[in-house]
């Protein structure tokens, strides 16, 4: 997106002439623009999600024209490529060069942990989709807040809804074999045991497989199979999935797997999945509603997790700079702001934060379905005030070591 | 002034720009830029060692760059100093290269690109794969920068500074090494490697030779990578990355050394700097790569040399050629 | 380490690794054919594959609704059009400069990335099969999709047509003599430059249509590039470079390993493919079926 530079030249010189007629110097401060960065992922195979991203925000500021609490917004977006390296490089260039007051994303989990002690360092605050648990846990930050989720938050509540709902007892999982989809398992896996069920066999195929079938064809004798692909790897897995005849068994997704973005590239073999998310298009906010409606007069898309985490990201900003008012420009007082803010009228309902910085609020269950042509993913059930730790004891959560591939172990597999 | 007596001065002028580069470039972000421009540098002249002077093509270098990086890493991460880390890193890396070695090559040309290959994959693999040593991809974090002496690297400058002096220290080494009886065999064995060996050169030995030379200088750059980074992951392992130091040294030019130098400028700076401005900088680079290859095949910096030369001959005649074809000896 | 499959999942396992044999087939035949022929390691063969691919997502886009094979064919023809104007174009000029064909093809494959990120977007494209190959057959309570069985049929079907070329027509005459001796061919008045433009358009054509035809398997994204060049890598180096047979063979070795390895094996997922390569590159550098190098 182009650099509003015509409005915020605008912007200056109108409060520039105004403000002397009025004789405010205190307020010449607040002339200045403030600066908004986005690390994002523009190219390579990560770069769906990326340019989800800087659609979402882009939706917001033209909304609000750029101004937020009546202030003028600068936005500036960088493409890290999808590394842990170019994030780091990326976010000195928004820090050192460009002095942004607050940075939005990153994308992915890795790129997140290579950045953090940086950002602290550097006292800038940091709204993350990305994923990664202990950001928000074990080594939380105080300058960063993350309104999407942790990786296991969604996959708690559907462990609980697999159980307690739908009554199943024995399961399979299959994830990436990488951190994002051990923490999406293992949230899956402990509250599924904890009432009642067994997890039978958990697959891990490599970030990048060609064809999931040898995979596929080991599932076995399961009630259901839950997934938390990522990126473009959901589109050929439930293809497969419904290919080798397994349809049959219930297919249970995260929110990646089943995002309301990846739609248009699914088929029939996407209808009756069963997923768990902290965002769904459908959802009947007002905000929500002027927010789809935008998306897909300006991009003709759908909007998924990816945009809609951006978005409320933007109104997280807008809230603090709100309350800040003249002191928006102290960046740990941005930090600070950011992370008591309360809302409640947002694309995925209301958003507050723990003090760990990671977002409290509603978590859907939807089922899929074909409505004339287009899929849609339902919401089914509601499950509010959803914590990343779930029901569990917060210090006895974190007293645990971090969701990995064997933790919690997996005692039931055969 | 032909362009042979302008070399002196040319490297004087470059040396006083790079030592007072903090000074004239400001902003610590690009002074960041020239300190990774410096450190893929390093990399890059390594790769040149055997792609360039061993006639060897190498597209696993990723995999030793990782090595030695994940040592030290691994070192720090269970409380050891960062002395006996970096000495780890570079123990690792000549051990890794030693078996990069051995088992490429038994073949030469393709096999040996491919050898090398798989054998950066493999790291790769591992690296993501025992997640119980180096974490996966969740990588490792090294929260402190070394200070030799007491001198602090925390800051862009003074890390700055630290790596031109390493840099300048790899450039000497390879300054010596392609003038040295070695270096002349090596080149022996790339061009005629049958000749070489009924001389009674022993060819595999050299090239062994070579393989952990340029190991040596792959790993102490990808300890510089670390350090500037503070943290490594598997993707430092990948394919890309091989691929990557490749691109700098074959558009740069492999028959020299400033070539590598300036193919390491081209891919950091358009991957950092110019993709804040050009927001397909992948497809402009793709157009830079084709173009160098269209019009300067032998590399970036041979051609410039070149079109120098043309247009420096070109200029002098046009200048001096009436005056000079009627000049007439005067008597004795 | 080692984990056990049972009977039904091992005739799953057999048939997909078949299949995925076929279209690594149709991906590497044309790599193998232009390695051994010209000499070139051709670094953008994934990227033929992956804009071939996303042709055919455009022509079996529904409002278009073209007949799948129809659209692999025109898909094929397109890639090979393109692949003609590159070798005659910019690889020409490059003959017998390994380094810079590598700077060349790594370059385009960039820019074809990019152009593909602009004009598809970076969301995953899986068009369906042709309609009458939908679904799939059950055996003994398995499912074997249609599809992907027909997919072997289509390989070894172009695999014999390729032979029928090469073993038996003048055309084919003059490309074994090329490869086996491109010098002299040329003064037995062969016109080795023509031909090796043949060769490559031949071969990015091939690779589009695997493309085209691995779709419904193997989705459309981007990244997919950097995915299917190694495997062809892998594939002519078990096969061996040059070799039709070598290239077949080396296809369904490459799948069945692939298939029974990441099933039997999981620890090694990663390198499994590697492993074997590795061995055989250490053993047998010129692979299972190829000439060893004057």
């Amino acid at each position: 997106m182009t650099i509003k530079r015509r409005t915020v030249l605008k912007g200056m010189l109108a409060s520039g002439a105004s403000l002397t007629a009025l004789k405010a110097p205190y307020v010449q401060a607040q002339t200045a623009a403030f600066k908004i960065g986005l690390l994002t992922v523009k190219t390579g195979p990560l770069a769906q999600g990326g340019i989800q991203m800087e659609q979402g925000i882009n939706t917001f500021l033209k909304e609000k024209s750029s101004t937020l609490a009546g202030r003028k917004i600068e936005f500036l977006s960088a493409d890290t490529g999808g590394n842990p390296a170019g994030a780091k490089t990326k976010a000195q260039e928004l820090i050192e060069r460009d002095k942004v007051n607050v940075i939005l994303g990153p994308l992915a989990a890795f790129e997140l942990l290579a950045i953090t002690d940086y950002v602290r360092e550097n006292q800038t605050p940091l709204i993350s989709l990305a994923a990664a648990e202990d950001v928000t846990q074990r080594k939380a930050n105080p300058f960063v807040i993350r309104p999407s989720a942790t990786s296991a938050q969604a996959c708690h509540v559907m462990g609980d809804y697999a159980a307690k709902e739908l009554k199943f007892k024995r399961a399979a999982t299959i994830s990436e074999d990488f951190a994002f989809g051990y923490e999406q398992m293992s949230g899956f896996q402990r509250v599924f045991e904890d009432n009642g069920g067994k997890v039978v066999k958990k697959l891990w195929p490599p970030l990048v497989t060609p064809d999931y079938t040898p995979y596929i064809a080991q599932i076995g004798n399961v009630d259901c199979v839950f997934n938390g692909f990522a990126g473009s790897n959901p589109v050929k897995f439930m293809r497969s999935y419904a290919d080798l005849g397994l349809q049959r068994i219930q297919l249970l997704a995260g929110w990646t797997a089943m995002d309301d973005a990846l739609l248009r590239s699914l088929g029939d073999e996407a209808v009756g999945v069963i997923s768990a998310a902290w965002y769904s298009a459908d959802l009947d906010t007002p905000t929500n509603k002027r927010f789809v409606e935008a998306m897909q007069k300006d991009y003709n898309v759908l909007p998924g997790g990816y945009s809609a985490g951006m978005y409320i990201a933007g109104q997280c900003v807008e809230a603090a700079i709100q309350k800040l008012d003249t002191k928006s420009d102290d960046r740990k007082a941005l930090a600070d702001a950011l992370h008591q803010i309360s809302l409640t009228d947002t694309p995925r309902g209301p958003v507050k934060f723990d003090q760990y910085g990671n977002v409290v609020g509603d978590i859907f269950i939807r089922k899929c379905e074909r409505k004339g042509r287009q899929l849609t993913n339902t919401v089914i059930k509601t499950y509010p005030n959803v914590s990343q730790f779930w029901t569990y004891d917060e210090k006895q959560f974190l007293a645990q070591p971090v969701y990995a591939r064997d933790v919690p172990p997996a005692k039931n597999l055969e | 002034m032909n362009w042979r007596s302008a070399r002196t001065p040319a490297i004087v002028l470059a040396l006083v720009a790079l030592a007072t580069l903090p000074i004239w470039v400001g902003n610590p972000y690009y002074i960041n830029v020239s300190s990774q421009i410096l450190l893929f540098a390093v990399f890059a002249l390594a790769l040149n060692v055997l792609v360039g002077y061993g006639g060897l093509v190498s597209l696993g270098h990723a995999g030793l760059f990782a090595m030695a990086g994940y040592a030290a890493a691994l070192m720090l991460q269970a409380g050891y100093g960062h002395l006996a880390a970096i000495l780890t890193g570079l123990l690792v890396v000549l051990a890794s290269a030693a078996v990069f070695g051995l088992l490429a090559l038994r073949s030469t040309g393709i096999g040996f690109l491919m050898i090398t290959l798989a054998l950066g994959q493999i790291v790769w693999g591992i690296a993501y794969r025992w997640a119980s040593l180096t974490n996966g991809d969740n990588g490792v974090n090294v929260p402190t920068r070394p200070a030799p002496f007491g001198l602090v690297l925390s800051n862009a400058p003074a890390f700055y500074y630290a790596t031109l002096l390493i840099f300048l220290l790899c450039v000497g080494t390879m300054m010596l090494f392609v003038r040295s009886p070695f270096g002349a065999s090596l080149r022996g064995t790339r061009d005629q490697a049958r000749r070489m060996n009924a001389l009674g050169y022993n060819v595999w030995l050299i090239r062994f030779v070579a393989i952990l030379f340029s190991g040596l200088w792959t790993g102490v750059s990808g300890l510089l990578f670390l350090y500037y980074n503070q943290f490594i992951s598997p993707q430092v392992a990948a394919l890309q990355t091989s691929a990557e130091a490749l691109l700098m040294v074959i558009s740069g030019g492999t028959a020299t050394l400033l070539g590598p130098i300036a193919g390491a400028a081209i891919v950091v700076i358009m991957k950092n700097v110019v993709s804040a401005y050009i927001e397909r900088w992948n497809l402009v680079l793709g157009v830079i790569f084709v173009a160098i290859i269209t019009f300067m095949p032998e590399g970036l910096v041979p051609g410039i040399v070149r079109f120098w030369k043309l247009g420096w001959r070109a200029f002098r005649e046009r200048r001096a050629p009436a005056a000079l074809r009627n000049v007439v000896e005067p008597p004795p | 380490m080692l984990v056990s499959i049972n009977a039904n999942q091992a005739a799953i396992l057999a048939v997909n690794s078949v299949s995925l044999g076929g279209v690594l087939f149709l991906l590497s035949a044309g790599f193998s054919l232009i390695f051994g022929l010209m000499r070139i390691p051709n670094l953008m063969h994934g990227s033929f594959f992956m804009l071939g691919a996303y042709f055919g997502v455009t022509l079996l886009d529904q409002k278009i609704g073209m007949n799948s094979w129809l659209a692999a064919l025109l898909s094929g023809l397109a890639m090979a059009v393109i692949g003609g104007a590159i070798e005659r174009l910019l690889l020409r000029r490059l003959a017998g400069q390994e380094l810079p064909q590598v700077l060349l093809t790594l370059g385009l494959s960039f820019i074809v990335a990019d152009l593909c990120l602009m004009i598809w977007t970076g969301d995953p494209w899986q068009p369906s099969p042709p309609a009458q190959l939908r679904g799939a057959f059950q055996a003994a309570g398995l499912f074997f999709p249609i599809f992907r069985v027909v997919i072997i049929l289509v390989a070894v079907a172009i695999a014999i047509a390729l032979w029928l070329m090469i073993d038996w027509t003048r055309l084919g005459a003059m490309i074994r003599a090329g490869v086996d001796d491109a010098p002299i061919a040329r003064v037995c008045g062969i016109k080795v430059s023509q031909l090796f433009t043949l060769i490559f358009a031949l071969g990015a054509g091939l690779a589009a249509f695997g493309g085209v035809v691995g779709s419904p398997f193997l989705s459309v994204y981007p990244g997919l590039d950097a995915e299917m060049l190694p495997l062809a890598l892998i594939v002519v180096i078990l096969g061996g470079t040059g070799s039709l047979l070598g290239a077949l063979v080396g296809s369904f070795l490459i799948g069945a390993l692939f298939n029974f390895g990441q099933a039997m094996l999981p620890d090694l997922a990663y390198v499994i493919l590697f492993l074997p390569m590795l061995l055989v590159l250490v053993l047998r550098p010129q692979g299972l079926f190829g000439k060893v190098q004057a």
